[in-house]
């Protein structure tokens, strides 16, 4: 009886441990075969799976015929090591009756040869940085091509969209916080008239989608020429922000301990000092988790940019970047994955780093507009 | 501390309260002065200058960060230094008042603004005019383009799709999500394996384009495939094809862009259901178990009703997001292929065909649908009351 129960114990924990497993393997397996083949050597990527940098049977030439010494009429069925097929057979390759080997013509009918192939395992361990030194660079780059001719290609300049997504991504990330933050003090210590009006119009505007502002916001920002700046964007980015950072650092800030605040005042101490001195540093956690958010968001954001920085190539962000390229050259795979991993870099870096705050403003109640 | 300041200066003589009565009418106003003027050469250098982007990303940085905080600054430094009463009627919207604009500039007038604008033809209400001369004026098509937009083919085709990514994605998401909460919680890996699940929501669409792109990558049949899923099917035997590109079988190949939300937003779901699910008492379950139920039975009895509110608001959550899809399929198809949803034709309006009627119109349509949602957080609110 009690050994039965284990058993069935240990298969559960079997039958749950696998499922998860095999879950994990199939989310984590995109990201991974976009980051070994950034790494993969451009005609390594171009003409054979990722997966073969993990061990696989492929065949090798164990030995080499030549078909004009052998006497081989390359128009006719031919036999070779005991096995008899054409030219176009061979040229795909063809078994031999036990199965362990393959004889295979490379090249054409008149400078060819035969080579007889064996299964042995093998993986494709050719990596380089080429690819990311092509994409982050802004000159013109030299690759070499395997014959040993040297092509010459334009660098995809992702370290400029790099230090352009950050001098938009930081400032949108702190302006709304700050702007949030002396409003949610308002909010949640201080008594004015429509105080209860203006908190409803925050928690309406929490779900409205940004797509009803852009044509809008796009005349004013070409009437006062703002268009294709930094300031437009951050600006963007802070009011579409900025309802929910005020509901999530309002729920937060109120939680407070009154009597801190409260003694605060007695000392005589003013709104803007209780808010700088006390308020902020004691709501840092609240802060972190929302400047996660926004900086995963600012960062990983592409509509926004394309309607207020598009007209500008000079300012364009890692997402435009990498959709450009997308774009006009989608099937070079060497600068796609790279690319891809440039602009996943910091956020990921991010993302690890500060998980724990980053759950915690998830699970603090959120849906933005 | 005013009071006390006061009751100091009236002991001097009138000539000194004077003087210091002027120094601070001067210093009051020559601070926000210099303050404005440093932020608009600022803004001056940012929008016209020709620097190296490092130099114009740290000014921007700077900037940006400095001058917002040195806004506030100047602006409570002025309502510092008013009379009590005054003080404490203005101080409050000091606070509150850069949230307020910024927040009516952005989403609350807009809103108002795209209606109007939505009731006009493609170049909006006639520019120097009144309401009334406006209306009066032949660019005012009433609500003729929301006609349009509900009986355009294209526009149908996205509301379709919409409807799909809505169906299809939101019950996907909530179902790993629950699935993988579940199991991680007994696992013996935990940790791990909710980081890996959640981590692909630090990834942005177009990041994942180029993830998923790979894996559908089409290689003629006589090639080797590069992509994963053309390996697989052509190693069992099928023919490769481009998956999102596939017309022949519409509107399915939408699917295979609703895969790739599903992938980026089951860590979310996942991440609040494991917190609901812990919150479930042991011995509720324990209970149910006791009483003969098996864990099938435990799930869907005793967890899912236990954690029906999450379940709900993750749920309107996911179609928020998937109601307003826009860079995966502009970035996979371009809504090509009949895969048009109802953001990439709110795009195609509004800025490639220069229609701000018609686009209007369709961000009209995408704020109604997200109005009862709206309302049932205007509920909860109220029901909260402590405010």
């Amino acid at each position: 009886m009690k050994s039965g129960k284990r058993q069935k114990r240990l298969t559960s924990l079997f039958i749950i441990n696998g499922t998860l497993l095999f879950l994990i393997l199939i989310w984590t397996i995109p990201t991974l075969g976009i980051f070994v083949s950034s790494f993969r050597a451009r005609d390594n990527i171009a003409t054979s799976g990722w997966w073969r940098v993990f061990p696989y049977r492929d065949w090798q030439a164990v030995k080499e015929i030549d078909p004009n010494q052998a006497g081989l009429d390359a128009n006719g069925v031919m036999k070779i090591e005991g096995v008899s097929g054409t030219f176009e057979e061979f040229r795909a390759g063809v078994g031999t009756p036990d199965g362990k080997q393959r004889i295979t013509w490379i090249g054409n009918k008149r400078i060819g040869k035969i080579e007889v192939q064996e299964q042995v395992w093998s993986v494709d361990w050719n990596f380089t940085l080429d690819n990311y030194r092509q994409v982050l660079g802004g000159q013109d780059f030299e690759f070499k091509k395997p014959d040993g001719t040297i092509q010459v290609v334009p660098g995809d300049n992702m370290s400029g969209a790099f230090l352009n997504s950050l001098a938009v991504a930081i400032p949108s990330t702190v302006i709304p916080i700050l702007i949030a933050a002396f409003a949610a003090y308002a909010f949640a210590w201080m008594q004015f008239p429509g105080r209860r009006f203006m908190f409803i119009v925050v928690i309406a505007l929490l779900v409205v989608p940004l797509q009803i502002a852009l044509v809008p916001i796009l005349r004013d920002y070409k009437a006062i020429q703002l268009n294709g700046t930094f300031l437009a964007i951050w600006l963007a980015h802070a009011g579409f922000g900025l309802a929910l950072a005020t509901y999530l650092l309002y729920n937060y800030i109120s939680g407070l301990p009154r009597e801190i605040l409260e003694s605060a005042f007695i000392d005589g101490a003013s709104h803007f000092t209780v808010f700088t001195s006390l308020v902020l540093p004691l709501s840092v956690p609240a802060l972190a988790s929302f400047a996660i958010f926004q900086f995963l968001w600012v960062w990983n954001d592409y509509l926004v940019a394309l309607i207020f920085l598009g007209g500008n190539p000079e300012f364009e962000l890692v997402t435009q970047r990498m959709a450009a390229i997308v774009g006009s050259r989608g099937s070079e795979w060497h600068l796609l994955t790279a690319g891809a991993f440039v602009s996943m870099a910091l956020p990921l870096l991010v993302f690890f780093t500060m998980q724990r705050y980053f759950v915690r403003g998830l699970l603090a109640g959120s849906v933005k507009g | 501390m005013n009071s006390l300041n006061s009751e100091k200066e009236l002991n001097q003589p009138l000539g000194v309260r004077i003087l210091a009565f002027i120094g601070r009418v001067l210093v009051a106003i020559s601070i926000p002065l210099i303050a404005f003027y440093v932020l608009y050469q600022g803004f001056l250098f940012l929008r016209d200058s020709n620097a190296s982007r490092g130099i114009i990303a740290a000014v921007a940085i700077v900037w940006g960060v400095g001058g917002v905080a040195l806004l506030y600054w100047v602006f409570n430094g002025l309502v510092e230094r008013l009379p009590d009463s005054w003080r404490i009627r203005l101080l409050p919207f000091v606070f509150v008042g850069p949230a307020l604009a910024i927040l009516s500039w952005y989403l609350a007038i807009p809103t108002l603004r795209t209606f109007w604008l939505s009731l006009f033809g493609r170049d909006g209400p006639p520019k120097g005019f009144s309401i009334l001369q406006q209306l009066a004026s032949d660019s005012f098509v009433g609500l003729s383009n929301y006609t349009a937009v509900f009986t355009d083919r294209l526009m149908q085709e996205a509301f379709r799709n919409n409807l799909m990514w809505i169906i299809f994605g939101s019950t996907f998401s909530i179902i790993f999500g629950l699935i993988i909460a579940v199991l991680a919680d007994r696992s013996s890996f935990e940790k791990l394996a909710k980081s890996l699940i959640f981590l692909p929501m630090a990834i942005s669409f177009v990041g994942a384009s180029v993830i998923w792109n790979f894996i559908y990558e089409y290689r003629p049949a006589n090639q080797p495939q590069i992509g994963l899923l053309n390996s697989i099917v052509v190693s069992l035997g099928g023919t490769p094809q481009a998956w999102p590109q596939w017309v022949d079988i519409a509107p399915w190949n939408n699917l295979f862009l609703i895969v790739m939300v599903v992938w980026l937003q089951t860590g979310f779901t996942m991440v609040l259901f494991s917190a609901a699910l812990k919150g479930i008492p042991e011995e509720l379950m324990e209970a149910g178990r006791i009483d003969g139920a098996n864990e099938f039975q435990v799930f869907f009895h005793i967890m899912i009703p236990y954690i029906r509110g999450t379940i709900i608001s993750v749920w309107t959550t996911v179609v928020i997001f998937t109601l307003k899809i826009f860079d995966v399929v502009w970035v996979m198809t371009g809504g090509q292929f009949g895969t048009h949803v109802i953001a990439t034709q709110f795009y195609r309006q509004s800025f490639t065909n220069q229609n701000s009627g018609y686009g209007s119109a369709i961000a009209i349509v995408l704020l109604i649908a997200v109005i009862p949602v709206m309302f049932y957080n205007l509920k909860q609110f109220r029901e909260q009351e402590a405010f």
